[in-house]
């Protein structure tokens, strides 16, 4: 047996990730110990200064590491490198207007969560706890949790600090599903859907860990690419392994055929968490796959590029065509992000030179549009006969004149979807562009010939929404008078959410070119 | 006893956890055939970490086994608050998320 050596930490690199896990347990402490009427007023402090802290700590490492100083460390598990920094930048502006639209409430004080989490839904003991006005303030330090792992996810150069950061992001997201304050039973279904989903999904993963393990007597990505190039034997072995891994990381980024959680997940999720988790998650699972295929798998290029091309197609395809058969707003934003999967997987497929920066841009569209549109859906209400706002209004047909009613904020929603759509001007159709040319680039032309195809196809439905809002006359429409949608007013965090989304997708779609610059710039990997 | 015998073993028994996620209605039963395919990569680590002389597989254990209990731990909280509120755990009963 050899003689231990410790590894090496390098803490100045970790900072961003200690200061969010620091914020999370800070907020366990409240929760527990700080007095009911301040809690959650502490817990939106909390939840909102620590992405901030993280991202001058991200800042301050780039201007530290990018274009020299990149490195792996405690022995070569974790990478700082300007992709993973990149990436978390993405990950901590997603989760700045994230958690301004999760700490928000209505006008009449009640917010997006229930006010117990362990009571039954229509009990009584759920109705007391209604009364006497608890708040579930546990699911603040529950996000952050969930956004340290994303953050560890960008960094994970090894298939342990893979597995664990995995499932650190996923295991307070199963939670934070459950916790709607309306519509509770649909809730714990889609928890309880996402969770044996999700464990299915690990489980498989941790299998490919272990081939790959079998594989390369390591868990590094570095050793497993050596060992590919060194050609030991056993490939077959190694791309199954491949295989399987990375079904867990596509299961996570919902992209054909592991979506079947997604739309059911989206929907039954409080909608500040769903449009949290769709573009976080999303972004920091497409960051760990672009990792794994740049570092570890150019050995198996040629294996496992068939089985992304499937699935790109597949998920574009699918995501499309079931996206316009939906009568549910967040459904159709739930499939329409399955498309979008499909579209940035199109971006690495081919492991072009501009991919991962290509990948990077697109995330940061598709986060804007995203956030903002969920947020968008928090507002739109129903009322009940005595005029008190209720559940959220998610039937498409409830939409119906929304734009002349709440004008700006129809044309808000307008804006994501456009953006989602891809139109010129908007962030969404640059990010389409950069992703569909570094493919070409990279030879990948049948799959932008798809793309493309797909895109205008998706832009059908986007469309077919805005159309609804702005041209339908509600009279038209056989709901009754209540049931149509009333806009409330935003609250100041929801409204600053909201021009934060508006803006960036705006700036991007005019003006993209320093963060194209800072991207082309920053997004290569350290090995 | 082969490396192979450990990793046949560890497939039928990755397999079996698959199939019993797949087939079981029951969502406590469901779960535990993940735990099984959970321990199944357990098995295949170990036997891998023997084979390379390395200590690597067998501490990725540890850390699956501790990711299982808090798998556990989330996982069951939620199936208890939905038997309180549905009075089953069955996930083939009609759903509201079946459109």
């Amino acid at each position: 047996m050899t003689t231990f050596q410790p590894p090496v930490i390098d803490w100045a690199a970790l900072t961003p990730v200690l200061v969010i896990v620091g914020a999370g347990v800070l907020g366990v402490l409240v929760a527990a110990f700080a007095p009911a009427a301040r809690r959650r007023s502490i817990q939106v402090v909390v939840a909102l200064l620590a992405p901030l802290a993280a991202l001058g700590a991200v800042a301050w490492r780039w201007s530290e590491v990018v274009g020299g100083g990149e490195s792996t460390f405690v022995a070569g598990q974790l990478a700082e490198d300007g992709f993973g920094l990149a990436a978390q930048m993405i990950l901590l502006v997603i989760a700045l207007v994230g958690f301004a639209v999760l700490a928000s409430r209505l006008p009449g004080g009640e917010d997006a969560f229930t006010p117990q989490g362990a009571s039954a839904p229509g009990s009584a003991y759920e109705e007391a706890a209604r009364k006497a006005g608890l708040e579930q303030t546990e699911v603040y330090p529950l996000a952050l949790f969930s956004l340290a792992g994303m953050l560890v996810f960008t960094m994970a150069n090894d298939l342990l600090v893979l597995f664990v950061a995995l499932e650190v992001l996923s295991l307070p997201l199963y939670v934070l599903t459950a916790l709607a304050r309306r519509r509770r039973v649909l809730s714990q279904e889609a928890a309880l859907k996402y969770f044996l989903l999700g464990a299915f999904s690990s489980a498989i993963f941790l299998f490919g860990v272990a081939l790959l393990f079998g594989y390369s007597a390591s868990l590094t990505y570095a050793d497993i690419g050596t060992a590919a190039t060194a050609s030991v034997g056993m490939d077959g072995m190694a791309v199954v392994g491949l295989l399987m891994v990375l079904t867990g990381l596509l299961f996570k980024v919902g992209a054909v055929p592991f979506h079947a959680w997604v739309p059911d997940v989206y929907q039954g999720a409080p909608t500040p968490v769903t449009g949290f988790m769709a573009a976080a998650t999303k972004t920091a699972a497409f960051a760990a796959i672009a990792r794994l295929l740049y570092v570890a798998a150019p050995g198996f290029a040629w294996d496992v590029e068939p089985a992304l091309w499937v699935v790109a197609i597949a998920s574009m395809l699918v995501g499309t065509v079931l996206a316009i058969v939906q009568t549910d707003i967040k459904r159709t934003l739930a499939y329409s992000s399955v498309a979008h999967a499909g579209f940035a997987l199109v971006a690495i497929v081919s492991l072009p030179e501009g991919g991962p920066d290509a990948l990077l841009f697109y995330l940061l569209a598709y986060s804007f549009a995203t956030v903002g549109a969920f947020a968008v859906v928090t507002l739109v209400r129903e009322r009940d006969d005595a005029g008190n706002v209720t559940g959220e209004a998610t039937h498409l047909s409830q939409w119906a004149g929304l734009g002349r009613r709440s004008p700006v904020l129809a044309a808000a929603m307008a804006l994501f979807l456009l953006s989602f759509a891809g139109i010129p001007l908007t962030a969404g159709f640059l990010g389409k562009f950069t992703a569909f040319v570094a493919a070409a680039d990279g030879g990948a032309w049948p799959l932008v010939a798809v793309a493309v195809l797909a895109s205008i196809a998706a832009a059908f439905f986007y469309v077919r929404v805005i159309v609804l809002m702005f041209f339908t006359r509600p009279e038209e429409s056989d709901e009754p008078q209540r049931q149509r949608a009333q806009a409330v007013a935003p609250g100041a965090l929801t409204r600053v959410a909201l021009v934060v989304c508006a803006a960036g997708t705006l700036v991007l779609g005019v003006w993209p070119t320093p963060v194209l610059d800072l991207l082309a710039q920053a997004a290569r990997f350290v090995v | 006893m082969s490396l192979m015998h450990y990793l046949v073993l560890s497939g039928i028994l990755f397999t079996i956890g698959a199939v019993t996620v797949l087939v079981r209605r029951n969502a406590i039963l469901a779960f535990m055939g993940v735990e099984l395919m959970l321990n199944s990569c357990n098995l295949a680590l170990v036997a891998f970490s023997r084979v390379h002389g390395t200590l690597t597989g067998q501490v990725m254990a540890f850390y699956v086994m501790v990711v299982a209990a808090a798998e556990v731990v989330v996982g069951l909280a939620i199936i208890v608050s939905i038997y309180r509120a549905r009075r089953t755990v069955s996930v083939d009963e009609p759903s509201l998320l079946r459109n």
